[in-house]
Protein backbone atom coordinates (compact mmCIF):
# COMPACT_ATOMS: atom_id res chain seq x y z
CA UNK A 1 0.00 0.00 0.00
CA UNK A 2 1.32 3.47 -0.73
CA UNK A 3 1.04 6.67 1.20
CA UNK A 4 -1.83 8.13 -0.85
CA UNK A 5 -3.92 5.09 -0.06
CA UNK A 6 -3.19 5.50 3.62
CA UNK A 7 -4.15 9.14 3.68
CA UNK A 8 -7.34 8.54 1.71
CA UNK A 9 -8.31 5.75 4.05
CA UNK A 10 -7.80 7.92 7.10
CA UNK A 11 -9.48 11.00 5.70
CA UNK A 12 -12.54 9.01 4.76
CA UNK A 13 -12.61 7.42 8.18
CA UNK A 14 -12.39 10.76 9.93
CA UNK A 15 -15.26 12.45 8.11
CA UNK A 16 -17.43 9.40 8.62
CA UNK A 17 -16.72 9.56 12.34
CA UNK A 18 -17.68 13.24 12.42
CA UNK A 19 -20.96 12.44 10.67
CA UNK A 20 -21.81 9.72 13.14
CA UNK A 21 -21.02 12.05 16.04
CA UNK A 22 -23.42 14.62 14.59
CA UNK A 23 -26.05 11.91 14.14
CA UNK A 24 -25.67 10.79 17.77
CA UNK A 25 -25.96 14.40 18.97
CA UNK A 26 -29.16 14.88 16.96
CA UNK A 27 -30.51 11.58 18.30
CA UNK A 28 -29.78 12.55 21.91
CA UNK A 29 -31.32 16.02 21.44
CA UNK A 30 -34.38 14.48 19.75
CA UNK A 31 -35.04 12.03 22.57
CA UNK A 32 -34.45 14.74 25.17
CA UNK A 33 -37.02 16.94 23.39
CA UNK A 34 -39.48 14.02 23.29
CA UNK A 35 -38.85 13.41 26.98
CA UNK A 36 -39.59 17.11 27.61
CA UNK A 37 -42.82 17.05 25.62
CA UNK A 38 -44.26 13.75 26.92
CA UNK A 39 -45.61 13.50 30.44
CA UNK A 40 -48.50 12.91 32.81
CA UNK A 41 -49.94 16.41 32.32
CA UNK A 42 -51.13 16.68 28.74
CA UNK A 43 -50.05 20.11 27.49
CA UNK A 44 -49.48 20.99 23.82
CA UNK A 45 -45.87 21.32 22.77
CA UNK A 46 -46.20 25.04 22.03
CA UNK A 47 -47.45 25.79 25.56
CA UNK A 48 -44.60 23.85 27.10
CA UNK A 49 -41.95 25.52 24.93
CA UNK A 50 -43.23 29.05 25.57
CA UNK A 51 -43.69 28.10 29.20
CA UNK A 52 -40.06 27.03 29.35
CA UNK A 53 -38.96 30.54 28.40
CA UNK A 54 -41.57 32.64 30.20
CA UNK A 55 -42.18 30.34 33.16
CA UNK A 56 -45.77 31.62 33.31
CA UNK A 57 -48.83 29.58 34.14
CA UNK A 58 -49.20 25.91 34.93
CA UNK A 59 -47.50 24.90 31.67
CA UNK A 60 -44.55 27.14 32.51
CA UNK A 61 -44.27 25.66 35.98
CA UNK A 62 -44.36 22.11 34.65
CA UNK A 63 -41.91 22.94 31.87
CA UNK A 64 -39.35 24.57 34.13
CA UNK A 65 -39.73 22.63 37.35
CA UNK A 66 -40.52 19.08 36.18
CA UNK A 67 -39.87 18.44 32.51
CA UNK A 68 -36.65 20.42 32.07
CA UNK A 69 -34.78 18.82 35.02
CA UNK A 70 -35.95 15.40 33.92
CA UNK A 71 -34.86 15.78 30.28
CA UNK A 72 -31.57 17.44 31.28
CA UNK A 73 -30.78 14.76 33.86
CA UNK A 74 -31.49 12.01 31.35
CA UNK A 75 -28.84 13.55 29.08
CA UNK A 76 -26.33 14.13 31.92
CA UNK A 77 -26.78 10.68 33.49
CA UNK A 78 -26.57 8.97 30.11
CA UNK A 79 -23.43 10.86 29.09
CA UNK A 80 -21.77 10.16 32.45
CA UNK A 81 -22.53 6.43 32.32
CA UNK A 82 -21.72 6.01 28.62
CA UNK A 83 -18.39 7.84 28.95
CA UNK A 84 -17.50 5.92 32.13
CA UNK A 85 -18.24 2.62 30.42
CA UNK A 86 -16.07 3.44 27.41
CA UNK A 87 -13.14 4.52 29.63
CA UNK A 88 -13.38 1.46 31.90
CA UNK A 89 -13.52 -0.84 28.89
CA UNK A 90 -10.45 0.90 27.53
CA UNK A 91 -8.57 0.61 30.82
CA UNK A 92 -9.30 -3.09 31.27
CA UNK A 93 -9.23 -3.81 27.51
CA UNK A 94 -12.39 -5.72 28.28
CA UNK A 95 -15.84 -5.20 26.74
CA UNK A 96 -17.52 -6.36 29.98
CA UNK A 97 -16.19 -3.49 32.11
CA UNK A 98 -18.85 -0.95 33.01
CA UNK A 99 -19.77 1.09 36.13
CA UNK A 100 -22.81 -1.11 36.88
CA UNK A 101 -21.17 -4.48 36.31
CA UNK A 102 -18.06 -3.48 38.27
CA UNK A 103 -20.10 -2.38 41.28
CA UNK A 104 -19.25 1.33 41.04
CA UNK A 105 -22.91 2.43 40.71
CA UNK A 106 -24.01 0.22 43.61
CA UNK A 107 -21.28 1.75 45.81
CA UNK A 108 -22.25 5.25 44.70
CA UNK A 109 -25.86 4.39 45.57
CA UNK A 110 -24.74 3.30 49.03
CA UNK A 111 -23.01 6.64 49.53
CA UNK A 112 -26.11 8.52 48.40
CA UNK A 113 -28.40 6.49 50.68
CA UNK A 114 -26.16 7.08 53.70
CA UNK A 115 -26.19 10.82 52.99
CA UNK A 116 -29.97 10.95 52.45
CA UNK A 117 -31.34 8.81 55.23
CA UNK A 118 -29.11 10.04 57.98
CA UNK A 119 -30.09 13.61 57.34
CA UNK A 120 -26.66 14.63 56.09
CA UNK A 121 -27.95 15.60 52.66
CA UNK A 122 -30.14 18.28 54.23
CA UNK A 123 -27.10 20.30 55.38
CA UNK A 124 -25.87 21.43 51.95
CA UNK A 125 -26.93 20.38 48.42
CA UNK A 126 -23.40 19.10 47.73
CA UNK A 127 -23.40 16.51 50.52
CA UNK A 128 -25.46 13.99 48.55
CA UNK A 129 -23.20 13.91 45.47
CA UNK A 130 -20.10 14.07 47.69
CA UNK A 131 -21.15 10.89 49.50
CA UNK A 132 -22.11 9.18 46.24
CA UNK A 133 -18.73 10.08 44.73
CA UNK A 134 -16.96 8.85 47.85
CA UNK A 135 -18.83 5.54 47.53
CA UNK A 136 -17.94 5.30 43.85
CA UNK A 137 -14.30 6.10 44.65
CA UNK A 138 -14.04 3.16 47.04
CA UNK A 139 -15.25 0.75 44.34
CA UNK A 140 -13.10 2.46 41.70
CA UNK A 141 -10.03 2.19 43.94
CA UNK A 142 -10.55 -1.56 44.15
CA UNK A 143 -10.76 -1.57 40.35
CA UNK A 144 -7.52 0.41 40.22
CA UNK A 145 -5.78 -2.29 42.24
CA UNK A 146 -7.29 -4.95 39.98
CA UNK A 147 -6.11 -3.24 36.80
CA UNK A 148 -2.65 -2.82 38.31
CA UNK A 149 -2.38 -6.52 38.98
CA UNK A 150 -3.45 -7.19 35.39
CA UNK A 151 -6.75 -8.86 36.28
CA UNK A 152 -8.49 -10.69 33.47
CA UNK A 153 -12.13 -10.51 32.41
CA UNK A 154 -13.32 -13.15 34.87
CA UNK A 155 -11.60 -11.61 37.90
CA UNK A 156 -13.02 -8.20 36.99
CA UNK A 157 -16.61 -9.39 36.68
CA UNK A 158 -16.39 -11.51 39.85
CA UNK A 159 -14.94 -8.59 41.78
CA UNK A 160 -17.80 -6.48 40.42
CA UNK A 161 -20.36 -9.00 41.69
CA UNK A 162 -18.74 -8.98 45.14
CA UNK A 163 -18.47 -5.18 45.33
CA UNK A 164 -22.04 -4.74 44.04
CA UNK A 165 -23.60 -7.29 46.41
CA UNK A 166 -21.72 -5.90 49.38
CA UNK A 167 -22.77 -2.34 48.58
CA UNK A 168 -26.39 -3.41 48.08
CA UNK A 169 -26.39 -5.29 51.39
CA UNK A 170 -24.94 -2.26 53.18
CA UNK A 171 -27.56 -0.06 51.48
CA UNK A 172 -30.32 -2.32 52.83
CA UNK A 173 -28.70 -2.27 56.27
CA UNK A 174 -28.44 1.52 56.25
CA UNK A 175 -32.08 1.86 55.21
CA UNK A 176 -33.31 -0.51 57.90
CA UNK A 177 -31.66 1.72 60.53
CA UNK A 178 -33.16 4.86 59.06
CA UNK A 179 -35.96 6.68 60.90
CA UNK A 180 -37.87 7.26 57.66
CA UNK A 181 -40.84 4.82 57.47
CA UNK A 182 -40.80 4.86 53.66
CA UNK A 183 -37.11 4.10 53.51
CA UNK A 184 -37.44 0.47 52.47
CA UNK A 185 -39.79 1.25 49.60
CA UNK A 186 -37.53 4.04 48.44
CA UNK A 187 -34.61 1.67 48.39
CA UNK A 188 -36.00 0.17 45.20
CA UNK A 189 -35.71 3.62 43.67
CA UNK A 190 -32.01 3.75 44.51
CA UNK A 191 -31.25 0.27 43.38
CA UNK A 192 -33.02 0.52 40.03
CA UNK A 193 -32.67 4.19 39.28
CA UNK A 194 -35.33 6.72 38.44
CA UNK A 195 -35.63 10.26 37.12
CA UNK A 196 -38.94 10.87 38.88
CA UNK A 197 -39.43 14.01 40.96
CA UNK A 198 -36.02 15.49 40.21
CA UNK A 199 -35.55 19.23 40.52
CA UNK A 200 -33.22 21.80 39.05
CA UNK A 201 -31.18 21.46 42.27
CA UNK A 202 -30.14 18.02 41.09
CA UNK A 203 -29.04 19.44 37.75
CA UNK A 204 -27.01 22.10 39.55
CA UNK A 205 -24.63 19.57 41.08
CA UNK A 206 -24.89 16.75 38.53
CA UNK A 207 -23.92 18.88 35.54
CA UNK A 208 -20.61 20.39 36.74
CA UNK A 209 -19.45 17.18 38.46
CA UNK A 210 -20.20 15.07 35.40
CA UNK A 211 -18.49 17.58 33.13
CA UNK A 212 -15.32 17.49 35.26
CA UNK A 213 -15.39 13.68 35.45
CA UNK A 214 -16.01 13.26 31.73
CA UNK A 215 -13.31 15.83 30.97
CA UNK A 216 -10.83 13.72 32.95
CA UNK A 217 -11.94 10.61 31.08
CA UNK A 218 -11.65 12.32 27.69
CA UNK A 219 -8.07 13.32 28.55
CA UNK A 220 -7.07 9.66 28.92
CA UNK A 221 -7.86 8.67 25.31
CA UNK A 222 -4.28 8.72 24.08
CA UNK A 223 -3.01 6.77 27.09
CA UNK A 224 -5.74 4.16 26.77
CA UNK A 225 -4.86 3.75 23.10
CA UNK A 226 -1.27 3.00 24.13
CA UNK A 227 -2.47 0.53 26.75
CA UNK A 228 -4.08 -1.62 24.06
CA UNK A 229 -0.50 -2.80 23.37
CA UNK A 230 -0.03 -3.79 27.01
CA UNK A 231 1.45 -1.89 29.92
CA UNK A 232 5.14 -2.36 29.01
CA UNK A 233 4.70 -1.16 25.45
CA UNK A 234 2.54 1.75 26.64
CA UNK A 235 5.23 2.87 29.07
CA UNK A 236 7.87 2.63 26.36
CA UNK A 237 5.65 4.89 24.22
CA UNK A 238 6.01 7.57 26.90
CA UNK A 239 2.65 7.03 28.57
CA UNK A 240 2.48 7.51 32.31
CA UNK A 241 0.31 4.48 32.99
CA UNK A 242 -0.25 5.31 36.68
CA UNK A 243 -1.59 8.76 35.75
CA UNK A 244 -3.91 7.30 33.09
CA UNK A 245 -5.28 4.77 35.62
CA UNK A 246 -5.69 7.44 38.26
CA UNK A 247 -7.59 9.73 35.88
CA UNK A 248 -9.91 6.94 34.77
CA UNK A 249 -10.64 5.98 38.37
CA UNK A 250 -11.30 9.55 39.56
CA UNK A 251 -13.18 10.46 36.37
CA UNK A 252 -15.44 7.41 36.62
CA UNK A 253 -16.05 8.07 40.32
CA UNK A 254 -16.99 11.72 39.66
CA UNK A 255 -19.23 11.05 36.66
CA UNK A 256 -20.87 7.88 37.98
CA UNK A 257 -21.14 9.28 41.50
CA UNK A 258 -22.89 12.44 40.27
CA UNK A 259 -25.18 10.43 37.97
CA UNK A 260 -26.09 8.00 40.74
CA UNK A 261 -26.74 10.78 43.25
CA UNK A 262 -29.22 12.26 40.76
CA UNK A 263 -30.87 9.13 39.36
CA UNK A 264 -29.93 6.11 41.47
CA UNK A 265 -28.15 3.06 40.13
CA UNK A 266 -28.89 2.89 36.41
CA UNK A 267 -26.96 -0.05 35.02
CA UNK A 268 -25.84 -1.44 31.69
CA UNK A 269 -25.77 1.89 29.82
CA UNK A 270 -21.97 1.93 29.90
CA UNK A 271 -21.90 -1.67 28.72
CA UNK A 272 -24.26 -1.45 25.76
CA UNK A 273 -23.35 1.93 24.31
CA UNK A 274 -19.60 1.51 23.61
CA UNK A 275 -20.26 -1.91 22.17
CA UNK A 276 -22.91 -0.63 19.77
CA UNK A 277 -20.63 2.22 18.70
CA UNK A 278 -17.51 0.13 18.00
CA UNK A 279 -18.56 -0.87 14.47
CA UNK A 280 -19.05 2.85 13.70
CA UNK A 281 -15.96 4.35 15.37
CA UNK A 282 -13.45 1.51 15.64
CA UNK A 283 -11.92 -0.15 18.67
CA UNK A 284 -9.49 2.55 19.74
CA UNK A 285 -10.56 3.86 23.17
CA UNK A 286 -9.75 7.47 22.20
CA UNK A 287 -12.31 7.31 19.38
CA UNK A 288 -15.03 5.85 21.60
CA UNK A 289 -15.07 7.96 24.75
CA UNK A 290 -16.77 11.07 23.36
CA UNK A 291 -19.24 9.23 21.08
CA UNK A 292 -20.16 6.98 24.04
CA UNK A 293 -21.12 10.08 26.05
CA UNK A 294 -23.51 11.15 23.26
CA UNK A 295 -24.73 7.58 22.77
CA UNK A 296 -25.34 7.18 26.51
CA UNK A 297 -27.28 10.46 26.59
CA UNK A 298 -29.41 9.24 23.67
CA UNK A 299 -29.98 5.83 25.26
CA UNK A 300 -31.06 7.10 28.68
CA UNK A 301 -33.31 9.77 27.12
CA UNK A 302 -34.84 7.11 24.87
CA UNK A 303 -35.36 4.78 27.84
CA UNK A 304 -37.01 7.64 29.74
CA UNK A 305 -39.39 8.30 26.84
CA UNK A 306 -40.08 4.58 26.44
CA UNK A 307 -40.97 4.00 30.08
CA UNK A 308 -43.44 6.89 30.03
CA UNK A 309 -45.08 5.54 26.90
CA UNK A 310 -45.28 2.02 28.38
CA UNK A 311 -46.45 3.07 31.83
CA UNK A 312 -47.73 6.68 31.89
CA UNK A 313 -48.62 6.34 35.59
CA UNK A 314 -44.91 6.57 36.44
CA UNK A 315 -44.67 3.17 38.09
CA UNK A 316 -41.97 1.85 35.77
CA UNK A 317 -38.40 2.76 36.79
CA UNK A 318 -35.62 3.86 34.46
CA UNK A 319 -33.19 1.18 35.66
CA UNK A 320 -35.77 -1.50 34.85
CA UNK A 321 -35.82 -0.46 31.21
CA UNK A 322 -32.01 -0.25 30.90
CA UNK A 323 -31.57 -3.60 32.68
CA UNK A 324 -34.24 -5.23 30.48
CA UNK A 325 -32.20 -4.19 27.47
CA UNK A 326 -28.75 -4.51 29.03
CA UNK A 327 -28.79 -7.78 30.96
CA UNK A 328 -29.62 -10.07 28.00
CA UNK A 329 -27.04 -8.12 26.03
CA UNK A 330 -24.45 -8.77 28.77
CA UNK A 331 -25.15 -12.51 28.58
CA UNK A 332 -24.88 -12.46 24.81
CA UNK A 333 -21.50 -10.67 25.11
CA UNK A 334 -20.21 -13.29 27.56
CA UNK A 335 -21.29 -16.10 25.24
CA UNK A 336 -19.58 -14.41 22.33
CA UNK A 337 -16.38 -13.81 24.30
CA UNK A 338 -16.27 -17.45 25.30
CA UNK A 339 -16.37 -18.52 21.72
CA UNK A 340 -13.50 -16.25 20.75
CA UNK A 341 -10.05 -17.40 21.87
CA UNK B 1 27.69 5.73 22.20
CA UNK B 2 23.93 5.15 22.17
CA UNK B 3 23.35 3.35 25.44
CA UNK B 4 25.85 2.83 28.25
CA UNK B 5 25.07 0.42 31.07
CA UNK B 6 27.39 1.17 33.93
CA UNK B 7 27.62 -1.62 36.48
CA UNK B 8 23.83 -2.00 36.76
CA UNK B 9 22.16 -4.29 39.28
CA UNK B 10 18.50 -5.18 39.70
CA UNK B 11 17.00 -6.93 42.69
CA UNK B 12 13.66 -8.81 42.69
CA UNK B 13 13.00 -9.14 46.39
CA UNK B 14 16.02 -11.02 47.71
CA UNK B 15 16.87 -12.54 44.34
CA UNK B 16 19.40 -10.62 42.25
CA UNK B 17 18.11 -10.45 38.66
CA UNK B 18 21.11 -8.52 37.34
CA UNK B 19 24.45 -8.19 39.11
CA UNK B 20 26.90 -5.52 38.04
CA UNK B 21 26.35 -5.65 34.29
CA UNK B 22 28.30 -3.15 32.19
CA UNK B 23 27.88 -2.89 28.44
CA UNK B 24 27.88 -0.31 25.67
CA UNK B 25 25.48 -0.38 22.75
CA UNK B 26 26.86 1.38 19.70
CA UNK B 27 24.93 3.11 16.93
CA UNK B 28 24.85 1.11 13.73
CA UNK B 29 25.29 -2.28 15.36
CA UNK B 30 23.01 -5.20 16.09
CA UNK B 31 23.66 -6.59 19.56
CA UNK B 32 22.26 -9.98 20.38
CA UNK B 33 21.50 -10.79 24.02
CA UNK B 34 21.44 -14.51 24.73
CA UNK B 35 21.28 -16.70 27.78
CA UNK B 36 19.21 -19.49 29.29
CA UNK B 37 15.68 -18.84 30.59
CA UNK B 38 15.77 -16.58 33.62
CA UNK B 39 19.26 -15.27 32.86
CA UNK B 40 18.07 -11.65 33.00
CA UNK B 41 17.80 -10.83 29.28
CA UNK B 42 14.42 -9.12 29.52
CA UNK B 43 15.39 -7.41 32.77
CA UNK B 44 18.47 -6.00 31.04
CA UNK B 45 16.36 -4.47 28.27
CA UNK B 46 13.79 -3.13 30.73
CA UNK B 47 16.50 -1.63 32.93
CA UNK B 48 18.09 0.10 29.93
CA UNK B 49 14.68 1.51 28.96
CA UNK B 50 13.99 2.85 32.44
CA UNK B 51 11.03 0.48 32.90
CA UNK B 52 12.80 -1.28 35.75
CA UNK B 53 14.25 0.51 38.75
CA UNK B 54 17.88 -0.26 39.49
CA UNK B 55 19.35 -1.29 42.80
CA UNK B 56 22.74 -0.08 41.62
CA UNK B 57 24.60 1.44 38.68
CA UNK B 58 23.54 3.96 36.04
CA UNK B 59 22.17 3.96 32.51
CA UNK B 60 23.13 6.64 30.01
CA UNK B 61 21.26 7.20 26.76
CA UNK B 62 22.92 9.37 24.12
CA UNK B 63 25.28 10.73 26.73
CA UNK B 64 22.58 11.75 29.17
CA UNK B 65 21.61 9.92 32.36
CA UNK B 66 18.28 8.08 31.99
CA UNK B 67 16.76 9.96 34.93
CA UNK B 68 17.38 13.31 33.17
CA UNK B 69 15.37 12.35 30.10
CA UNK B 70 11.83 13.73 29.84
CA UNK B 71 9.39 10.86 29.35
CA UNK B 72 8.19 11.97 25.90
CA UNK B 73 11.66 12.64 24.50
CA UNK B 74 12.89 9.26 25.70
CA UNK B 75 9.91 7.56 24.01
CA UNK B 76 10.91 9.18 20.71
CA UNK B 77 14.51 8.02 21.17
CA UNK B 78 14.02 4.42 22.29
CA UNK B 79 11.53 1.99 20.76
CA UNK B 80 10.70 -1.25 22.55
CA UNK B 81 8.95 -4.39 21.42
CA UNK B 82 8.09 -6.42 24.54
CA UNK B 83 8.02 -10.17 24.47
CA UNK B 84 4.77 -11.80 23.35
CA UNK B 85 3.12 -8.40 22.89
CA UNK B 86 -0.46 -8.22 21.73
CA UNK B 87 -2.85 -5.61 20.46
CA UNK B 88 -5.71 -6.60 22.65
CA UNK B 89 -8.62 -5.06 20.73
CA UNK B 90 -9.20 -6.43 17.23
CA UNK B 91 -8.06 -3.19 15.60
CA UNK B 92 -7.10 -2.78 11.94
CA UNK B 93 -3.39 -3.50 11.37
CA UNK B 94 -2.74 0.04 10.17
CA UNK B 95 -4.04 1.56 13.40
CA UNK B 96 -1.92 -0.76 15.52
CA UNK B 97 1.20 0.36 13.67
CA UNK B 98 0.09 3.98 14.02
CA UNK B 99 0.22 3.50 17.81
CA UNK B 100 4.01 3.36 17.36
CA UNK B 101 3.80 7.02 16.38
CA UNK B 102 2.15 8.04 19.67
CA UNK B 103 5.36 9.64 21.03
CA UNK B 104 5.38 11.95 18.00
CA UNK B 105 1.71 12.81 18.02
CA UNK B 106 -0.66 15.02 19.94
CA UNK B 107 -4.39 14.56 20.01
CA UNK B 108 -5.11 15.43 16.41
CA UNK B 109 -5.12 13.49 13.20
CA UNK B 110 -1.91 11.75 12.13
CA UNK B 111 0.42 13.94 10.09
CA UNK B 112 1.71 13.01 6.64
CA UNK B 113 4.98 12.02 8.27
CA UNK B 114 3.16 9.64 10.61
CA UNK B 115 1.30 8.05 7.72
CA UNK B 116 4.47 7.64 5.69
CA UNK B 117 6.28 6.08 8.64
CA UNK B 118 3.39 3.62 9.09
CA UNK B 119 3.25 2.68 5.41
CA UNK B 120 7.05 2.30 5.31
CA UNK B 121 7.17 0.14 8.44
CA UNK B 122 4.37 -2.09 7.14
CA UNK B 123 6.14 -2.49 3.82
CA UNK B 124 9.45 -3.33 5.44
CA UNK B 125 7.84 -5.99 7.62
CA UNK B 126 6.17 -7.53 4.60
CA UNK B 127 2.80 -6.69 6.15
CA UNK B 128 1.53 -4.17 3.59
CA UNK B 129 -0.80 -6.75 2.10
CA UNK B 130 -2.89 -7.01 5.22
CA UNK B 131 -2.70 -3.38 6.31
CA UNK B 132 -6.48 -3.08 6.41
CA UNK B 133 -7.27 -6.42 7.95
CA UNK B 134 -8.06 -6.76 11.62
CA UNK B 135 -5.59 -8.21 14.09
CA UNK B 136 -7.91 -11.09 15.01
CA UNK B 137 -7.97 -12.24 11.41
CA UNK B 138 -4.19 -12.79 11.29
CA UNK B 139 -1.99 -15.72 12.26
CA UNK B 140 0.38 -15.44 15.24
CA UNK B 141 3.33 -14.90 12.91
CA UNK B 142 1.54 -12.18 10.96
CA UNK B 143 0.57 -10.44 14.18
CA UNK B 144 4.19 -10.61 15.32
CA UNK B 145 5.23 -8.85 12.12
CA UNK B 146 2.62 -6.15 12.63
CA UNK B 147 3.80 -5.55 16.18
CA UNK B 148 7.37 -5.36 14.96
CA UNK B 149 6.25 -2.79 12.38
CA UNK B 150 4.69 -0.86 15.27
CA UNK B 151 8.10 -0.64 16.96
CA UNK B 152 9.83 0.31 13.68
CA UNK B 153 7.28 3.05 12.93
CA UNK B 154 8.59 5.04 15.89
CA UNK B 155 11.78 5.79 13.94
CA UNK B 156 13.76 5.84 17.20
CA UNK B 157 17.56 5.84 17.28
CA UNK B 158 17.62 2.93 19.74
CA UNK B 159 15.53 -0.18 19.06
CA UNK B 160 15.07 -2.94 21.64
CA UNK B 161 13.19 -6.11 20.80
CA UNK B 162 12.52 -8.97 23.22
CA UNK B 163 12.28 -12.33 21.45
CA UNK B 164 11.01 -10.89 18.15
CA UNK B 165 11.83 -14.13 16.34
CA UNK B 166 9.40 -16.27 18.36
CA UNK B 167 6.33 -17.28 16.30
CA UNK B 168 8.08 -16.48 13.00
CA UNK B 169 8.65 -19.07 10.30
CA UNK B 170 12.31 -19.60 9.26
CA UNK B 171 11.98 -17.35 6.24
CA UNK B 172 10.51 -14.49 8.25
CA UNK B 173 13.11 -15.03 10.98
CA UNK B 174 15.80 -14.36 8.41
CA UNK B 175 13.86 -11.43 7.06
CA UNK B 176 13.58 -10.07 10.60
CA UNK B 177 17.34 -10.28 11.06
CA UNK B 178 17.84 -8.51 7.71
CA UNK B 179 15.45 -5.82 8.90
CA UNK B 180 17.40 -5.36 12.11
CA UNK B 181 20.60 -5.11 10.08
CA UNK B 182 19.01 -2.57 7.73
CA UNK B 183 17.82 -0.59 10.75
CA UNK B 184 21.37 -0.63 12.12
CA UNK B 185 22.73 0.62 8.78
CA UNK B 186 20.58 3.72 9.28
CA UNK B 187 22.57 4.37 12.43
CA UNK B 188 20.18 2.83 14.93
CA UNK B 189 21.57 0.95 17.92
CA UNK B 190 19.68 -2.34 17.87
CA UNK B 191 19.57 -4.78 20.78
CA UNK B 192 17.60 -7.98 20.55
CA UNK B 193 17.19 -11.03 22.77
CA UNK B 194 17.26 -14.34 20.93
CA UNK B 195 17.05 -18.00 21.77
CA UNK B 196 18.28 -19.23 18.39
CA UNK B 197 22.06 -19.28 18.71
CA UNK B 198 22.72 -19.81 14.99
CA UNK B 199 20.52 -16.84 14.17
CA UNK B 200 22.37 -14.77 16.75
CA UNK B 201 25.79 -15.93 15.59
CA UNK B 202 25.14 -15.20 11.95
CA UNK B 203 23.29 -11.91 12.12
CA UNK B 204 24.54 -10.00 15.16
CA UNK B 205 27.65 -7.84 15.21
CA UNK B 206 28.06 -8.40 18.86
CA UNK B 207 26.73 -10.80 21.45
CA UNK B 208 26.18 -10.44 25.16
CA UNK B 209 25.87 -13.72 27.03
CA UNK B 210 24.02 -13.60 30.35
CA UNK B 211 23.81 -16.25 33.01
CA UNK B 212 22.10 -15.83 36.39
CA UNK B 213 22.12 -12.06 35.99
CA UNK B 214 25.83 -11.83 35.25
CA UNK B 215 27.48 -10.90 31.99
CA UNK B 216 29.55 -13.96 31.02
CA UNK B 217 30.78 -12.89 27.61
CA UNK B 218 30.66 -9.75 25.47
CA UNK B 219 32.17 -9.60 22.01
CA UNK B 220 31.98 -10.65 18.40
CA UNK B 221 29.92 -13.85 17.86
CA UNK B 222 33.06 -15.96 17.34
CA UNK B 223 34.45 -14.94 20.73
CA UNK B 224 31.21 -14.72 22.70
CA UNK B 225 29.96 -18.06 21.47
CA UNK B 226 33.20 -19.91 22.11
CA UNK B 227 32.86 -23.60 22.91
CA UNK B 228 33.76 -23.06 26.54
CA UNK B 229 30.99 -20.46 26.97
CA UNK B 230 28.41 -22.70 25.30
CA UNK B 231 29.38 -25.58 27.53
CA UNK B 232 29.35 -23.48 30.67
CA UNK B 233 26.20 -21.42 30.08
CA UNK B 234 23.95 -23.61 27.97
CA UNK B 235 25.48 -27.03 28.61
CA UNK B 236 25.56 -27.73 24.88
CA UNK B 237 28.24 -28.32 22.27
CA UNK B 238 28.42 -27.92 18.52
CA UNK B 239 27.41 -31.12 16.76
CA UNK B 240 28.64 -31.92 13.27
CA UNK B 241 25.67 -32.41 10.97
CA UNK B 242 25.40 -33.31 7.33
CA UNK B 243 23.07 -30.40 6.52
CA UNK B 244 25.52 -27.77 7.74
CA UNK B 245 22.69 -26.02 9.63
CA UNK B 246 24.80 -25.34 12.68
CA UNK B 247 23.31 -27.95 15.00
CA UNK B 248 24.01 -28.35 18.69
CA UNK B 249 23.81 -31.32 21.00
CA UNK B 250 23.14 -31.39 24.73
CA UNK B 251 26.00 -32.11 27.06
Amino acid sequence: MDATNVSMFQAERFSRGALWIAALAVLAAGFALASFLIGAADYPASDLLTGLITGKGAAGLIAQEIRLPRAALALIVGAALGGSGAALQGLFVNPLAEPGVTGVTASAGLGAVVAMYFGLAATTPWTLPAFAIAGALVAAAILYALSKSGAGAVALVLAGVAIGSFATALTALALSFSANPYAMSEMVLWMLGSLKDRTLNDVVYALPLSVVGLGLLASTGRGLDGLTLGEEAARSLGINVAVVRGRVVVGVALATGAATAAAGAVSFVGLVVPHLLRPLFGYQPSRLIFPSMLGGAAMVSAADVALRLIAPDGQLLLGVVTALLGAPFFLWLILRLRREP
Amino acid sequence: MSVVLNNISVQFGVRPALSGVSARLQPGTVTGIIGPNGAGKTTLLRAALGLQSLSGGQVEVLGKALADWPRAALARTMAYLPQGGEARWPMPVEEVVLLGRLPHRGFGKPSLQDKLAVADALERCDAGDFARRRMDELSAGERARVLFARALANGASVLFADEPAAYLDPSHQLRLMDLLREEARRGTAVAVTLHDLSLAARHCDRILVLQNGRLIADGAPSEALADTTLAEVFRIARAPDSFGLGAFRRL
